[in-house]
């Protein structure tokens, strides 16, 4: 698995496509799209900073920080 | 070192579709690189022509955009005058095997120490949707509006045929795994070919009822499954992802440096 990140998702809307794929497989449903179709970490708590949405977005556009 | 000191911010946001695989797969290149510590300046990136090589100018390190199909003739090149760099040489099918087979066959047999990155889509996305060699039977593409009659290559069994020493197979799904295979690649002495199925939302997707690209990482989910498992045994259609080979074998400009001394000596 992922090696253990500090810190939750931050989400450069710049870069961020919509496509989804953070959204879909973030094991604990902790990120969302927004009205502007950017990737949003929409429930914070469910967040386990595994890192992956940060691994698999194709826009570089998160960071866990 | 972030992943932002990897890559050239000013070409950001990149030129890809949306949700497109090969982003991850240039994600994933940029973290076995900082894994491994290798110097940036140790480093040259050499691609094609396609979708695929446009990472060469989104990475910041030495990188060459050569021509179609040609990138390992290039890098073959670079490789025999500087053998003490790391090269890496992303790919795409249609580049990989279809215009630049041949070059790929004869890396595969020299055995020279690349690493051959093959971005695998099953199409051709830059000009339009046309059928490659792994497009699979029956598909839809631009040149095969009636389903595809072209046996695919299983580009696994090619290279190995052909003589790689590594050969690897993963999927922009399976990412930390991804990373980890790209680092045992890249420190492999010899050629390593490593085969990432990556998704095409655009043209591979939108034609073959997989209409996004969250489908098409679920399909690489649900539809792989690791080398020689049991589930492979019970539904023989999983396309298995894992380490196929590791070998070590001659490594081609370490028997040329041989050669050199070899005529120099008489
Ligand atoms: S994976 Fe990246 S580009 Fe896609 S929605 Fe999430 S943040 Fe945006
Ligand atoms: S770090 Fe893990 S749990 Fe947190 S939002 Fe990203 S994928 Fe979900
Ligand atoms: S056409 Fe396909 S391969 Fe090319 S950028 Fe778009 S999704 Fe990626």
């Amino acid at each position: 698995m992922a090696k253990k990140k500090k810190g939750k998702p931050v989400i450069n809307r710049e870069w961020c496509k919509g496509c989804g794929i953070c959204v879909e497989f973030c094991p604990e449903d902790a990120l969302a799209l927004d009205e502007m179709e950017k990737s949003n970490l929409a429930y914070p708590d469910k967040c386990n900073s595994c890192g992956m949405c940060e691994l698999r977005c194709p826009d570089l556009a998160i960071e866990l920080r | 070192m972030a992943v932002k000191d990897y890559i050239r911010e000013r070409f950001f946001p990149h030129l890809w579709c949306p949700g497109c695989g090969h982003g991850i797969v240039m994600g994933a290149m940029i973290r076995a690189i900082e894994k491994l510590g290798i110097q940036k300046s140790d480093i040259v990136v050499v691609s094609g022509i396609g979708c695929s090589s446009r990472i060469c100018g989104y990475l910041d390190f030495h990188t060459l955009h050569t021509l179609h199909g040609r990138a390992l003739a290039f890098a073959t090149g670079l490789k025999l005058s500087r053998p003490e760099l790391t090269l890496l040489v992303p790919m795409g099918d249609g580049d990989a095997f279809a215009i630049g087979g041949n070059h790929l066959i004869h890396a595969a047999r020299r055995n020279i120490d690349l690493t051959a990155i093959i971005m695998n889509n099953n199409i051709y996305g830059m000009t339009g949707g046309q059928s490659s060699p792994s497009t699979g039977y029956g598909d839809l593409a631009t040149t095969a509006p009636y389903g595809n009659i072209d046996p695919s290559f299983d580009p696994v069994n090619l290279v190995l045929g052909a003589g790689a020493s590594f050969v690897a197979r993963t999927t922009t799904y399976h990412v930390t795994s991804m990373i980890n295979i790209l680092e045992k690649a890249i420190t492999h002495k010899g050629f390593s070919v490593v085969e990432v199925l990556s998704q095409c939302p655009t043209y591979y997707g939108r034609k073959n009822r997989l209409a996004t690209a969250v489908d098409m990482m679920n399909f690489y989910k649900n539809r792989t499954t690791p080398i020689g498992s049991k589930d492979k045994e019970k539904n023989p259609d999983l396309i298995e992802r894992g380490i196929f080979i590791q070998e070590e074998r001659p490594e081609y400009c370490a028997e040329y440096a041989k050669l050199i001394e070899k005529a120099r000596s008489q």
